[in-house]
């Protein structure tokens, strides 16, 4: 069975319609339906754009994926990783024939499971007992299969207390516990995972974790694993397919695949020229953020000191000092950084902020550049000027594989009385 | 070219109907109707008894509007079995096509996670209905027994209720196709979806269920006649109270109808799956 290809995408692309549906739709349809009547070529599918939520673009209609191909053997652990909107999920959802693709084909040896969301069907008025019965015959498990691992599913979900008290008065973390239980102990060749780790604290994540590299190494199955995680997707995943705007930009061994996506993100992000900010007084040149020691240039990790270097030119006497507010992913400011004691010439100025090594959780953060007068008065403001990603270094199977919670990771002095 | 357990392809050919993959899935079928029937009573105390309340209210209604104040006659019955026949077999088949013609919109929120033939949910709908049904069923012959034994009425039940069961299975054809249909063209435009609720409405009076058809002449009456619903409700009457009229020649009709409006619905309903979840 090793080696042979299980599953074998072709071609496929998948093409959305952007906008309402409405009767302007309705003529579209029309239009394109008299088309394949007179068994022309859809009109519509050739004027789809790109996948690139950034720039506007003319057409209604877009590709959220173009031309995907890729083979996957039996028993590979693949990753697909991309940014948000790449066309990961898309790709799943042609995978789990949720929906159809709009070209290509994909073909599949043995059964194929997917996981899209924990408790899909779950239905809150019935027992946690029956709620297991129902979401293993959705994901495609026969009754009697059920039964004979209900005990094993209640056992690992850890709620044994209430199985026989309805959904509904769960806690989310027993919900979503209850539901990975059975999904845990789905059956096919191949499974195909989207990011179920992000649920349930940390014991339980482990435990998920644990159970995923059981099904993957210890039983030999196919896994397609799509997640943001990258120190999961190190761990559980011995090869990668990076998804860039709807297109498949690299395939190959993990780490690689990993090194390819983090420098796609963060190559220009990481050191970029400006010409754009500036004013009267100030104008900025260059910011540069790096690791020190520079290791693997496009990789920020959090274990080493990042220093933030910002050059720009003073052009009037008017401006003191330059600060930075700093914001996590969901755009919340975590804290200001700037500073008074160095005096700034006329002219180029480089200065350079160092952040301690495991300030940063792993994640994005934006930078907006404040200048400051010197009557304390902001004098130029460019939101959002940069942004870069911290991330993990490698760390062990069986570690805690989640984000730690908030923004910050600062290592304090303990002691033992 | 490798022969594949399972091909994704782009092309959709109406007439794979991949019935074999629907069989395989018989056990969330039946757990789907386990679950509608466990729901449905969940924190109420009187639970099942609310199948019977509903028919018993509307067949007040009916008695008092249509037989006391309109003046219509039950040819020669009393009200409450005239009535609670038409009521029970009507109420089947338009909850079955009403929540049929949702299937999609309804269950999208599953159908967007996970794969499985979307067929057995509109026949889990159906087949939920007819649990409903059997009880009011038994409900209905109680009252026949009740007025046979303790009434100067006595029923004239004609060997053709062994047919019941076939009205009953073509009943439930219907709603499932006409259902079907609506619901494959509601994913995207969902103007259909408002037609049916007072359509629904509308076609009880297109069908023998608060009249007899023996009151129905002339021109009228071939109008009526081509309601598939009316050769069901007359049958049903025929066998039980042995008034109505019955014909093989409706019932063949009916059959009929069922059967094409049900390939037309799977074909429909196959093409429309594929994809839903782009437009829905």
């Amino acid at each position: 069975m090793e080696g042979r290809v299980v599953l074998k995408a072709e071609n496929i692309s998948k093409m959305y319609r952007l906008g309402l549906v409405n009767s302007r739709s309705l003529s579209a349809d029309l239009n394109r339906w008299l088309h394949l009547v007179r068994g022309k070529e859809d009109p519509h599918l050739k004027i789809g754009e790109m996948n690139n939520r950034a720039v506007k673009g003319n057409s209604d209609y877009v590709w959220a994926l173009k031309d995907i191909d890729f083979e996957v053997n039996a028993g590979d652990t693949m990753a697909i990783i991309g940014r948000n909107g790449a066309g990961k999920s898309t790709l799943l959802k042609l995978l789990s024939r949720v929906t159809q693709p709009t070209t290509g084909s994909i073909g599949v040896h043995g059964r194929i499971a997917s996981l899209l969301e924990v408790g899909t069907g779950f239905h809150p008025e019935l027992t946690g007992r029956d709620n297991i019965y129902l979401n293993g015959a959705i994901l495609g498990m026969r009754k009697s299969e059920i039964k004979q691992k209900l005990d094993q599913i209640i056992d690992f979900s850890g709620v044994e207390r209430y199985i026989d008290t309805p959904v509904k008065r769960y806690s989310s973390g027993m919900y979503v516990r209850l539901a990975f239980a059975v999904a845990a102990h789905l059956e096919s060749e191949i499974l195909i995972i989207d990011e179920v780790l992000a649920v349930g604290d940390m014991e339980f994540q482990k435990k998920c974790l644990g159970k995923m590299d059981e099904v993957a190494k210890g039983q030999g199955r196919t896994v397609l694993f799509v997640s943001h995680n990258m120190a999961a997707v190190k761990s559980l995943c011995e090869k990668g397919i990076v998804i860039e705007n709807g297109q498949k930009v690299f395939q190959g061994p993990i780490g690689e695949a990993v090194k390819h996506y983090m420098s796609k993100g963060s190559e220009s992000a990481l050191r970029r020229q400006f010409d754009f900010v500036k004013n009267d007084h100030f104008s900025l040149t260059e910011i540069a953020i790096y690791n020190d020691p520079i290791g693997q240039e496009e990789l920020l990790l959090d274990k080493h000191k990042i220093q933030i270097s910002t050059s720009f030119e003073v052009l009037s006497s008017e401006v003191s000092h330059i600060a930075y507010h700093v914001y996590n992913e969901s755009g919340d400011p975590i804290f200001s950084m700037g500073t008074m004691d160095i005096a700034l010439q006329m002219g180029t100025n480089t200065i350079t902020c160092e952040i301690p090594p495991y300030f940063f959780q792993s994640g994005t953060y934006y930078l907006s550049l404040y200048v400051i007068s010197k009557s304390q008065k902001a004098i130029l403001i460019e939101k959002d000027v940069m942004s870069f990603l911290v991330t993990d270094g490698d760390r062990q199977m069986g570690a805690f594989m989640g984000r730690e919670p908030g923004d910050i990771r600062p290592q304090f002095n303990w002691f033992s009385a | 070219m490798k022969k594949w357990d399972l091909e994704i392809s782009s092309k959709t050919f109406w007439w794979k109907w991949n019935l074999k993959e629907v069989w395989r899935y018989r056990d969330l079928l039946l757990l789907l109707v386990m679950r509608d029937y466990k729901a449905s009573f969940r924190q109420t105390i009187l639970g099942p008894i609310w199948f019977f309340i509903q028919p018993i209210f509307t067949t007040i209604v009916y008695t008092f509007v249509f037989n006391r104040v309109a003046k219509l006659g039950t040819d020669n019955q009393p009200p409450a079995l005239f009535y609670l026949s038409g009521v029970i077999l009507w109420n089947y088949f338009s909850t079955s096509l009403t929540s049929t013609s949702n299937a999609f919109i309804q269950n999208a929120s599953i159908f967007g996670k996970v794969y499985f033939p979307r067929l057995i949910i509109p026949v889990s709908i159906v087949l939920s209905n007819l649990m409903k049904f059997s009880v009011q069923l038994a409900f209905f012959i109680c009252m026949l027994i009740y007025y046979t034994n303790f009434t100067m009425y006595t029923a004239n039940m004609s060997w053709h209720i062994v047919l019941v069961p076939l009205l009953v299975l073509n009943m439930a054809l219907l709603g499932l196709g006409a259902g079907m249909i609506i619901s494959s063209f509601t994913t995207k435009y969902r103007d259909l979806a408002y037609l049916v609720t007072f359509g629904v409405q509308l076609l009880m009076y297109a069908t023998p269920v608060v009249y007899p058809l023996s009151m129905v002449k002339g021109k009228l009456l071939s109008i009526i006649l081509l309601n598939p619903m009316t050769g069901i409700v007359e049958g049903f009457r025929y066998g039980f109270l042995g008034t109505g009229s019955f014909e093989w020649g409706m019932l063949a009709y009916s059959f009929s109808f069922a059967a094409v409006m049900l390939v037309i619905a799977i074909s429909l309903f196959n093409r429309v799956e594929k994809s839903f979840m782009d437009t829905v």
